[in-house]
C-alpha cells in the first residue's frame, strides 16, 4: 500500500493479455478496454516489491496559510495473492500527543479493509471499523482510501484521451470507484506513457463536483524497477485547504514477515 | 521493525542514546460544593502538576529494547493523591515464534467502554481518576506465543500493587477513611504473593475473542471497618476513629471479551466470573457503538453508544453511624461486626445502563468529546461523565474532564461522594 500506488491483479492482466493477443491491439478498443489496458500494464510493472519501510511528512495548510505538520513511519508488505489487498503499518511520531499511537491495516479488494489502532496510554489495541473511507487521515486533505493499495478491481475504467502533463506524453483514465462508502463518483488519472506512473489525480464528489487535485512528483526508482512519487501535493478545491505530503527513507527488501504485521506487533510498535 | 529511530528524534539527553518523550501537565480540579467530612480541604480548587517522561531505546533491528516510564503528581492539597510510581521499566526481546518482556509494565485487556472487567493484570492508580483507567506499574515475566489461529498470553506476576485511596485530606472517599498501612491479605506472603495468569486471543473474520484466566491477589479489594485507639467509639468520635482498610483476596478470575466490527457497528461483550470474595461472582458489560460518518457533509463523526451492566453482587449498605449507643461501643465489637466487613468489593454497576456519544470533529486539532451516563435502572442513582480535549497548536494539549454523581440511596458505599462532582482541566505540553 502505498498513495496511488500501481494496481495488481494478474488474473486480469493474463485475460486482458490473451485477448489482446488473440484480437490484436489494432483491432477496435472500446475505451473502457483500453482504460483497463493501461492501468492493469501499470500494475504488472509494479508486482513482486516485496516489502518496504519509509517515514512520511505531511504538511497541512488552510486557507490563511496557517500550517500544522504530521510525521509518522510505515511499513508494507505485498500480499502475493492477488484476490486479496497488502498489509500495512503506521506509527505516529508527531504531533507528539499521539506519539506511538499505530494502525495495523490487512487491505482488501473489494470487501471492507480489518483495522486495528494501538492506544499508547492504554495500552490498548481497538479493532476498528474502515467503512469511514472518505473520512480525513489525521486532518489533512488525504482520505483514509486515498492510502488504501490501488489495486486493478477497485475501480472500472475508461480511457478518456492522451495529452501531455507537463513534459510528458500521458494517458487520461477516468476510474470509478467499486467498492463500497467511498467519497468519489470519479477520478481523472493522469498516467504518463514512458514509465506508467500516476502524475496527477482530479477527485470529484459523489455529487459530481471537483473536490481534490492532487499533483505527484520527485519521481524515484528502486531496486531498478519499482518508481515512487516522493512530493505528493493534495489542493482541495472547494475548500482551499492543502497538504504537502513527502516520503523519506524508502527501503524495500527489508526483511519483513507477515509476524510484524499482528496485533502483537501493533503493541510494540514503536 | 519500524525503521529504528526517528529522522526528527534528537538527543535530548546530551549523550544518552534512545529516544525521549512523553509530557508535562499542569491541572485544576474544581469540586462543585464544599467539603462533607472532617478533615478534607473545606474549598473547592485543587492543583496538580503531572509528569510522565519516557525513555526507549531498542537494537537488533528492534528484537531487543528497554523501555522505562516514571510517573509523578504532586498536588496542593492531599498528600495520598502526591505520588510516584515507576509504570513501566521493562526489557522486550522478540524471538522466532515468541516474545518476552520482563521487568514492570503495563497490561490491557478487553472492550467495552464503561466498565473494564476482565482488566485484571494492572492494578488501578485510584486517586488518578474515577473511570480505572490509570494503572499502576505491575512486576511481571509476560510470554507472548503467537500461533495460526491466535496468540496465547502467559503472565507470572511477582508482587502485588495494592490500589491507591484518596488520604484524609482528600475528595472522593467515604465519610470513614481509608487505612491502606491496615490492609489485609489472604496470601500467606501478603504483597509478595506471585500471580498466574494466561490468555488467549484470536480473531475470525469480524470477530475479536479474548479468554483469560487469572489466579492470584485480587486487584479489587473489600473492605473491613477498623478502629483506631481502645476507648469505646461514640458518634461523636467515630469518624476520627474508624478506619476503612482494604482486604485482598486469593481469587479465581475466568473472563471473556468479543467484538463484532461492522459497518458502523461495533457489539462488545466482556463478562467475567470471580470466586474466592463470599459467593461466585459474575459480571457483564455488554452493549454497542454506531457511528454516523460524515455528520451533514462534514469531517465530524458522531459514535452513539450503550452498554448494559449486570453484577451478580448487590454491595451492602454500610450501617449509619447515627446509631452508636451515647455510650460509645468497645472496638473490639466494631471490629468483630459482621455488618461491618464487606464479603466482597462493592459494585456501583448491579443493573445499570451507559448511554452516551462520541464526537470526533476529525480536525487539525484532533478534537474529541465523549458524554454519558450510568444509570442504575433499580434506584436511579446516576454517574455523568464528560472527556474532550483539543490540541493547542504543536505540542500542547487541553482537556476537560466533568464528573458528577446523582441520586445515591442516603447509606449506600457509593452516597460519600455525592457532593463530589468536579470539573478537571488539563494543559499538557508533550515533548
Amino acid at each position: 500500500m502505498r498513495i496511488i500506488a500501481q494496481p495488481r491483479a494478474i488474473a486480469v492482466a493474463a485475460f486482458t493479455a490473451i485477448a489482446t493477443a488473440l484480437l490484436g491491439t489494432s483491432l477496435a478498443q472500446t475505451p473502457e478496454e483500453k482504460g483497463l489496458q493501461i492501468v492493469v500494464e501499470a500494475d504488472r510493472r509494479d508486482l513482486g516489491w516485496g516489502d518496504w519501510t519509509a517515514q512520511m511528512k505531511m504538511v497541512l495548510a488552510n486557507q490563511h496559510g496557517d500550517t500544522s505538520e504530521r510525521q509518522l513511519r510505515m511499513q508494507s508488505l505485498e500480499n502475493p495473492d492477488p484476490k486479496d489487498g497488502d498489509k500495512t503499518m503506521i506509527v505516529f511520531d508527531h504531533p507528539r500527543d499521539v506519539k506511538g499511537t499505530a494502525l495495523l491495516t490487512y487491505t482488501h479488494i473489494l470487501t471492507p479493509d480489518d483495522q486495528w489502532l494501538f492506544l499508547p496510554a492504554l495500552k490498548r489495541v481497538k479493532r476498528i471499523s474502515s467503512s469511514n473511507k472518505s473520512g480525513s487521515f489525521m486532518g489533512s486533505e488525504f482520505a483514509y482510501e486515498d492510502f488504501s493499495s490501488q489495486e486493478v478491481a477497485k475501480y472500472t475504467y475508461k480511457w478518456l484521451r492522451d495529452e501531455a502533463c507537463g513534459d510528458l506524453p500521458c494517458f487520461v483514465v477516468e476510474r470509478y470507484p467499486q467498492y463500497e462508502n467511498s467519497g468519489y463518483s470519479r477520478q481523472i488519472v493522469w498516467i504518463d506513457q514512458a514509465e506508467y506512473r500516476v502524475q496527477r489525480v482530479d477527485f470529484y464528489d459523489r455529487k459530481d463536483s471537483l473536490l481534490k487535485k492532487l499533483t505527484m512528483s520527485d519521481y524515484r526508482r528502486y531496486l531498478d524497477k519499482y518508481w515512487r512519487a516522493h512530493d505528493l501535493f493534495m489542493v482541495n478545491e472547494q475548500t482551499g485547504k492543502s497538504t504537502r505530503l513527502t516520503w523519506e527513507d524508502y527501503a524495500f527488501g527489508t526483511g519483513l514477515q507477515e509476524r510484524d504485521f499482528t496485533t502483537e506487533s501493533l503493541k510494540r510498535a514503536r | 521493525m519500524l525503521g529504528g529511530t526517528p529522522a526528527h528524534a534528537r538527543p535530548l539527553l546530551g549523550d544518552l542514546p534512545g529516544e525521549l518523550s512523553g509530557f508535562l501537565a499542569v491541572e485544576g480540579r474544581v469540586f462543585f460544593s464544599d467539603a462533607r467530612f472532617p478533615g478534607q480541604k473545606a474549598e473547592g480548587l485543587v492543583a496538580s502538576v503531572v509528569a510522565e517522561p519516557e525513555w526507549y531505546l531498542d537494537w537488533d533491528g528492534g528484537n531487543q529494547a528497554v523501555l522505562f516510564v516514571p510517573f509523578a503528581r504532586g498536588e496542593s492539597d492531599d498528600p495520598k493523591r502526591s505520588h510516584v510510581d515507576i509504570r513501566e521499566l521493562n526489557y522486550l526481546r522478540v524471538g522466532e515464534g515468541w516474545e518476552l518482556r520482563a521487568g514492570i509494565a503495563k497490561v490491557f485487556w478487553g472492550v467495552t467502554e464503561s466498565a473494564h472487567l476482565v482488566d485484571i493484570i494492572s492494578q488501578d492508580d485510584a486517586v488518578e481518576d474515577v473511570d480505572g483507567e490509570d494503572k499502576l506499574g505491575q512486576p511481571m515475566i509476560h510470554l507472548t506465543v503467537p500461533r495460526d489461529l491466535g496468540t496465547l498470553h502467559a503472565f507470572v506476576l511477582p508482587g502485588f500493587r495494592e490500589r491507591t485511596f484518596p488520604g484524609r485530606r482528600g475528595r472522593l472517599r467515604p465519610a470513614i477513611e481509608y487505612d491502606t498501612d491496615e490492609a489485609e491479605f489472604e496470601a500467606a506472603w501478603e504483597q509478595w504473593n506471585v500471580d498466574f495468569a494466561a490468555r488467549w486471543t484470536m480473531t475470525l473474520a469480524a470477530w475479536d475473542l479474548g479468554l483469560s484466566h487469572f489466579y492470584g491477589t485480587g486487584r479489587d479489594p473489600r473492605f473491613r471497618v477498623r478502629v483506631r485507639g481502645e476507648e469505646p467509639v461514640t458518634a461523636a468520635n467515630a469518624l476520627a476513629r474508624l478506619r476503612l482498610a482494604p482486604v485482598y483476596d486469593l481469587v479465581h478470575q475466568t473472563g471473556i471479551d468479543l467484538q463484532y466490527t461492522g459497518d458502523n457497528i461495533l457489539l462488545k461483550l466482556e463478562a467475567i466470573g470471580r470466586e474466592g470474595q463470599g459467593s461466585y461472582r459474575a459480571v457483564a458489560a455488554a452493549g454497542f457503538e454506531y457511528t454516523f460518518y460524515a455528520l451533514f457533509g462534514s469531517d465530524a463523526d458522531v459514535g452513539v453508544l450503550s452498554e448494559f451492566l449486570y453484577d451478580s453482587f448487590a454491595a451492602p449498605d454500610l450501617p449509619g453511624l447515627d446509631g452508636l449507643p451515647p455510650a460509645g461501643v468497645p472496638p473490639q465489637a466494631i471490629e468483630s461486626d459482621p455488618r461491618l466487613t464487606l464479603d466482597a468489593p462493592p459494585s456501583p454497576f448491579e443493573h445499570d445502563v451507559f448511554a452516551g456519544f462520541r464526537l470526533t470533529l476529525n480536525d487539525v486539532q484532533s478534537t474529541v468529546l465523549l458524554a454519558g451516563a450510568i444509570v442504575d435502572v433499580e434506584d436511579g442513582s446516576r454517574f455523568w461523565t464528560v472527556e474532550a480535549s483539543r490540541r493547542i497548536g504543536d505540542r500542547y494539549k487541553l482537556s476537560v474532564d466533568v464528573r458528577l454523581f446523582d441520586g445515591f440511596a442516603r447509606d449506600s458505599f457509593f452516597s460519600s461522594i455525592e457532593k463530589d462532582d468536579f470539573v478537571q482541566v488539563q494543559f499538557a505540553r508533550y515533548f
